[in-house]
């Protein structure tokens, strides 16, 4: 059996500017992006917890317990952006029936929940102090409880479906139908929240926001940005890397 | 019969068919026009099945186009549909509705009155007299099959594609659907199929398709 | 050559087999319209008879039982025609897939959502609800229910022939339930602290709207990506 690179090829020999969408060119050209994207993550994400935990002024309200912010917001910020970027790839694959677009959309699932379950975490240790219990039904809080379940239910098709080409078509239109929900969801939670009059104390409106604060959740999210980028890239990489000794394998019978 | 009429044509040009992660065919070309039976012969894995389905619009190939009259048969979708009669691998009967039911459903699907006179009529000369208002369920697997081969006498599609007809069929019916699609042929339609029996068609245009040389 | 068969001829035929496919296994329609029954039945077990309670306790108990009730019937929405092949013959109808598919989730809800809306009042008077409380939530049922089938049919089609799709289904289509759920709920709760539920009642309208227009579409793209 031969393999089935002949569509990729197909598409770059006919379009130019698609050429980064074939596996095979695009894989070297992650591989040399990856180790900048590393060194930023790391130097921003350094200076943005300095600027959080030495720089930013101590809060009246809230003493030292505030500065979690800095990791609690650019973390749901990012956890929010993944799941929609997930949902572009997911859609651009679907109109493209492009390969790498399905493949980015996989490998940018795990960093999606991965953000999500850190602002769950800080959120509750930020909770603890400040509402006197680990979890309280707060809107925002609730709302990311919630695409964490989005994000495991795209987990969930995508293991059990055997068919590679099914598995991606399958969980990218499970992607976009959440994708659609996830405004109306956050809204009928924020609704909801109103009607039951939850928590009123949250985590975005307390602390008056200097601007070294904003600066710091800013350089953070730069750093998270990276920090994504870096390890989606390596994500995608080692995908085609599997997805080509399966091909193999298969040449080999 | 009304296709001689009407000058039909389905045309596969460097279709690649691929399963998972594998490759079953590829550049694959053909044409077929009024009176052609186009005979699918492989053994198991090699693609037949899949083939078929790509040509009646359920999967989209993976490379190559196909077209009908001259367009692509996935930008056409209904309007190609309708031209369309497949009787895949599974018969497509429901256990719980009778012959009758079932009939009226699929036919309703395509677009096709129903008349339950001749629908009665064809089934009786299938040898299903008996079974006419039985739930599918108690039928033979060769009965289901004569149920879903119904349509064959009782819609005018100009195109037929067959997964396997034979399956399960006595000598008689056999006979009977060879008959039939040579009937179908002479008038003027298209029929493409598989099958593990060894039959000739005499059909104005007779062409073997090996999918494994 | 005969004339063609209208749309509208179509499309009550295939509405018209699912119901009697339906008639003819009784026994899993009426299976569901039990759990929901059964189900609401054991939440006064758990938590103690007290009146007020229940009442409180009432929306949000009949909203989740309705919900998970229409949930479990999920699975057989396709199941069966991808079976026997029927799905094949529809999805190569003349007609547009996305039509038929609107059928089969209008039988869908007639067959296990209908029935709740009706018995789901008998169950409130259980749990205490007042008469306007028992409109609103037959109300927000009626409408919650075919939202629940539209979002619901998603998840079906998705999960068409994986195994263990049962559990797979809930955990796909459980957080997009969850506005209707919100609001449905919601309107229920708004009557009984003496507001008016028209506010929830429109935004469940609004979520209805959008599961009608994007619902059937998604539904026909995944069941064109489970038959391929």
């Amino acid at each position: 059996m031969k393999n089935i690179d002949i569509k990729s090829n197909m598409q770059t020999s006919k379009f130019n500017w698609l050429q980064y969408a074939s596996p095979k060119i695009f894989y070297p050209l992650a591989g040399k992006l990856i180790p900048w994207c590393l060194a930023g993550a790391a130097i921003l994400i350094a200076y943005g917890l300095y600027l959080g935990l030495f720089v930013a002024p101590t809060d009246f309200q809230q003493g030292e317990g505030y500065r979690i912010i800095f990791v609690h917001v650019p973390a749901a910020w990012f956890s929010m952006f993944l799941y929609l970027l997930m949902a572009l790839y997911a859609g651009l694959g679907i109109v493209l029936n492009a390969r790498l677009s399905y493949m980015m959309a996989t490998a940018i699932a795990p960093t999606g929940a991965m953000f999500t379950l850190v602002a769950l975490v800080t959120g509750s240790l930020w909770g603890k102090p400040m509402w006197g219990a680990w979890w309280v039904w707060d809107a925002r809080l609730t709302s990311e409880l919630i695409l964490l379940f989005l994000y495991i239910g795209y987990f969930s098709l995508q293991a059990a479906i055997d068919d590679k080409s099914r598995a991606d078509k399958a969980s990218a239109v499970l992607a976009l139908v959440g994708a659609i929900n996830v405004p109306i969801i956050y809204f009928s939670v924020k609704w909801w929240n109103t009607l039951h009059q939850g928590a009123s104390v949250s985590l975005m409106n307390a602390p008056a926001m200097a601007a070294v604060m904003l600066k710091g959740m800013l350089v953070m999210a730069i750093g998270f940005w990276l920090y994504s980028i870096a390890v989606i890239l390596i994500r995608v990489r080692c995908e085609i890397l599997e997805r080509d000794s399966k091909a193999a394998m298969f040449r080999q019978d | 019969m009304v296709f001689l009429a009407n000058q039909y044509a389905l045309t596969a040009e460097h279709v690649v068919g691929v399963r998972g992660e594998r490759l079953l065919f590829e550049k694959l070309n053909f044409k077929c026009s009024n009176g052609t039976v186009l005979y699918l012969q492989g053994a198991n894995g090699t693609g037949k099945t899949t083939l078929l389905r790509t040509l009646c619009g359920l999967s989209k190939p993976y490379a190559g186009s196909i077209s009908w009259c001259g367009e692509n048969i996935n930008s056409l979708a209904e309007e190609y549909y309708k031209h369309v009669l497949y009787i895949g691998h599974l018969p497509g009967i429901k256990e719980d509705l009778t012959a009758l039911e079932n009939l009226q459903f699929s036919m309703a699907l395509s677009g096709t009155p129903f008349h339950l006179l001749q629908a009665t009529e064809v089934l009786k000369m299938l040898g299903l007299a008996r079974g006419l208002n039985l739930p599918t369920r108690m039928l033979s697997q060769g009965q289901k099959r004569r149920v879903a081969l119904a349509r064959l006498w009782l819609q005018d599609s100009p195109l037929w594609v067959l997964d396997e007809p034979f399956t399960a069929l006595d000598v008689a019916a056999t006979e009977l659907l060879k008959k039939k699609i040579e009937t179908f042929a002479n008038a003027g339609g298209m029929v493409i199929m598989t099958t593990h029996q060894e039959v000739i068609i005499d059909a104005p245009n007779f062409i073997q398709l090996r999918l494994d040389s | 050559m005969y004339k063609e068969l209208g749309t509208f001829s179509v499309l009550y035929c295939v509405l018209a087999r699912d119901i009697r496919v339906a008639l003819r296994r009784q026994s899993d329609v009426a299976a569901v319209f039990f759990f929901f029954i059964i189900a609401a039945s054991l939440f006064p077990l758990g938590s103690g008879a007290d009146p007020k309670l229940l009442k409180a306790m009432a929306p949000s108990v009949l909203w989740v039982t309705a919900l998970l009730s229409c949930m479990l019937s999920l699975s057989r929405m396709y199941a069966s025609d991808h079976a026997d092949g029927t799905l094949e013959q529809i999805m190569l109808s003349n007609q547009p897939t996305v039509l038929i598919v609107l059928m089969k989730i209008l039988a869908h809800w007639l067959l296990s959502g209908l029935p709740l809306v009706l018995v789901a009042p008998l169950i409130g008077v259980q749990f205490n609800l007042s008469g306007a409380e028992l409109q609103t939530l037959a109300l927000s049922l009626l409408m919650g229910t075919l939202a629940l089938s539209l979002i619901g049919s998603i998840g079906a089609a998705l999960t068409l022939g994986i195994r263990g799709t049962g559990v797979l289904i809930a955990i796909l289509v459980l957080p997009l339930y969850i506005p209707v759920l919100v609001f449905g709920a919601g309107a229920v709760n708004a009557v009984s602290i003496g507001m008016s539920a028209n506010g929830a009642l429109s935004l469940l309208g609004a979520v209805l709207a959008m599961a009608l227009v994007f619902s059937p579409l998604a539904s026909a793209a995944a069941l064109r990506i489970a038959l391929e």
